[in-house]
């Protein structure tokens, strides 16, 4: 039988970028300003063509790992390696690394044309060379009607694709992107995420791409590295990272999902007036168990095989979500459970809930950091 | 919004000032500038274009004309050239010394001009604390005499009066500057000088231009510095304008030069202010 408990997920351990070589390898980079820890022992691999988001709160330090990673930060310690080569005593020009922006900072003062032949003068490329890559990036992010327009002459949306084009247009071996996409309304930042990760696909380059939208993060990574007060708290494929989150605030973190904090006592969990068989250590233990998983009673089961818990409550709350809701139930023994059901106005106030003891995923306790 | 009351509470002292000592007194001059003196030293009210002409022709208005505009120009250059590498040095590296080392450029605008013009005396005459230290150290035998009362004296004071004239705005400049250009610039492969040469100077123009145009307007009318350490050499138009509404008692030629100069100034900032909106891109 399947286990419902599942390893811890390692932090680095990852099948699909094991054998990709590493592009970029941080070592043990920390970060304080004066007194204040911004990163505390950040150890990441960057594989080669891979779009990796770093994912996490406003405050969590996902913008000063950019930088440092950009250059315009030292990190306090640990070291940046880009293969054989260290990369943190390189100052930012000499980096094969660019970056695209949050607020874009395109040149004010030159054309869209100029803003994405930049990198390429200040290199001292021939003009011919220039001309043709410029024309070349332009079109790839569908500009060229723009080449001679100023910044303030187009949309937040343009000037996007044009930062954009002015980065690639280098060719780096890595782009960075600092939440390029925050300052777009809802719809352009939809199509533009299935835009830039189409990009990336055509252009091989590995993104690294900042962002606090866990949403964005699943929809366009490859790999998700969640940041959390300075540490990474887990690095996995959004698939794993959902499915089988490390911790407690990774679990809360993406997506919505119900949290069972409980006890083991001879190979059984009970948590509030809930029991079901889990093959572990005595102790206290904390579960996370996704509101998809939770089910009306008789509603078609997932799985089978396995032991169903089920439980009565009162429904406190039912939000519509198009093809789905989320109903908050208030069980017996104060305990709430969140439930997705696909929607149906015919819920009753009285439900019995139920759900698979194997999808009670085991989570570390979040440790308290400041 | 505000009552008809209150919009005439608050507009008509403003226009009143305006008037009756800026519109009025220039109007007036404007009038002066077409009359003449009698040889009995009377004011004539005869309308004639003579005194413009006569600024044209004659040789002192022309040649002293000439070289305020010289003497303005070296001003403006000299004090861009210290002014804006202060303010770049404040604005980008001064760090957190950036605010004291602000007042400390500030503070010698609350010194009186007097003292500051007169204080060059004492450092450039011929017994002063220049000459006299030349001479300890056996650099020169002599006094050297072209350091006081001379053209060189003037460009100094005014360049020391109103470098931090220039230093001000091109200091704002800078610092409207968003680091992040600067940031993309070292980003895209551009070295500090080129980032210099391609992103911050051409963003600080409006303050060269709004810089330059104060040392050279401010210049070109000053007339205590040459007055006090011009010497005969170092007479600028203002000085004659001076003379020319007191002990010379010539009105209508002082109103003339004044007029003219006043065509100077604001066809100055009227380019200047063109020249700011074109480089200006906020």
């Amino acid at each position: 039988m399947a286990s419902p408990i599942t390893p811890v997920t390692p932090l680095t351990a990852n099948p699909q970028t094991a054998a990709k070589p590493a592009l970029l390898n941080i070592r043990n980079v920390a970060k304080t300003f004066g007194r204040n820890p911004v990163l505390r022992n950040v150890s990441l691999e960057i594989a080669e063509g891979e779009f990796l988001t770093i994912l996490g709160e406003s405050g969590s330090g996902k913008t000063t790992l950019l930088r440092i990673i950009a250059g315009f930060e030292t990190a306090s310690s640990g070291e940046l390696w880009m293969g054989p080569e260290r990369l943190d005593h390189q100052p930012p020009y000499r980096r094969r690394v660019n970056t695209v922006f949050q607020n874009y900072a395109l040149f004010p003062h030159l054309t869209v044309e100029q803003n994405v032949g930049y990198g390429l003068r200040v290199a001292k490329r021939p003009a011919a060379e220039i001309a043709h890559r410029v024309a070349e990036a332009l079109d790839k992010v569908k500009m060229t009607a723009y080449a001679k327009s100023k910044p303030s002459k187009i949309s937040g949306g343009q000037q996007q694709r044009v930062a954009l084009a002015r980065a690639l247009v280098n060719r780096p071996r890595l782009l960075l992107l600092d939440e390029p996409l925050s300052a777009l309304d809802a719809n352009l930042r939809r199509q533009m995420q299935v835009e830039l990760k189409s990009l990336q696909r055509e252009v091989g380059i590995a993104f690294v791409f900042v962002t606090h939208d866990q949403e964005e993060a699943m929809v366009m990574s490859d790999r998700i590295a969640l940041l959390r007060s300075g540490e990474l708290e887990q690095v996995a494929t959004p698939r794993e990272i959902y499915n089988r989150p490390a911790t407690a605030y990774v679990a809360q973190f993406i997506g919505h999902t119900n949290l069972l904090k409980g006890e083991i006592q001879k190979g059984v969990a009970r948590c509030a007036s809930l029991t079901w068989p889990a093959p572990l250590p005595d102790g206290p233990v904390l579960f996370s168990l996704r509101p998809e998983h939770v089910r009306l009673a008789g509603a078609p089961a997932g799985r089978t095989n396995d032991t169903t818990v089920r439980i009565r409550g009162r429904v406190l709350h039912q939000a519509f979500h198009g093809a789905t809701e989320l109903i908050r139930v208030q069980c017996a023994d104060g305990l709430v459970l969140i439930l997705r059901t696909a929607s149906d106005p015919e819920v009753h106030n009285e439900v019995e809930l139920e759900f698979s003891a194997a999808d009670a995923m085991l989570v570390r306790e979040s440790p308290e950091r400041t | 919004m505000f009552s008809r009351a209150y919009k005439t509470v608050v507009t008509v002292p403003p226009l009143l000032w305006v008037t009756g000592f800026l519109l009025a007194p220039y109007l007036l001059m404007f009038c002066y500038s077409f009359w003449s003196v009698s040889p009995q030293q009377v004011i004539v009210h005869s309308w004639n274009l003579e005194n413009y002409t006569d600024l044209l022709r004659k040789a002192v208005y022309r040649q002293t004309l000439l070289r305020s505009m010289w003497i303005a120009a070296r001003v403006m250059l000299f004090s861009l050239l210290l002014g804006y590498p202060l303010a770049y040095f404040l604005s980008f590296y001064a760090g957190k010394r950036k605010d004291l080392l602000y007042q400390l450029v500030i503070i010698p605008l609350w010194v009186s001009y007097l003292v500051r013009a007169y204080a060059w005396k004492t450092i450039l005459g011929s017994d002063g604390v220049l000459n006299t230290l030349l001479q300890y150290v056996h650099l020169t035998k002599h006094p050297l005499d072209f350091l006081l009362y001379s053209p060189f004296a003037v460009v100094l004071t005014l360049t020391h009066i109103y470098t931090p004239f220039t230093f001000l705005p091109i200091y704002a400049a800078l610092e409207h500057i968003p680091r992040n250009l600067v940031e993309a610039s070292h980003d895209l492969g551009a070295t500090p000088a080129q980032t210099f040469w391609k992103v911050i100077l051409p963003l600080s123009i409006p303050g060269v231009v709004a810089g330059a145009t104060f040392a050279f307007v401010l210049s070109l009318g000053d007339f205590l510095a040459p007055l006090l350490l011009g010497g005969p050499s170092g007479i600028m138009i203002s000085n004659i304008v001076v003379s020319l509404f007191g002990a010379a008692y010539n009105w209508p030629m002082g109103a003339a030069i004044s007029l003219g100069m006043l065509v100077i100034v604001v066809s100055l900032l009227f380019l200047s202010e063109r020249l700011e909106k074109k480089w200006s891109f906020s």
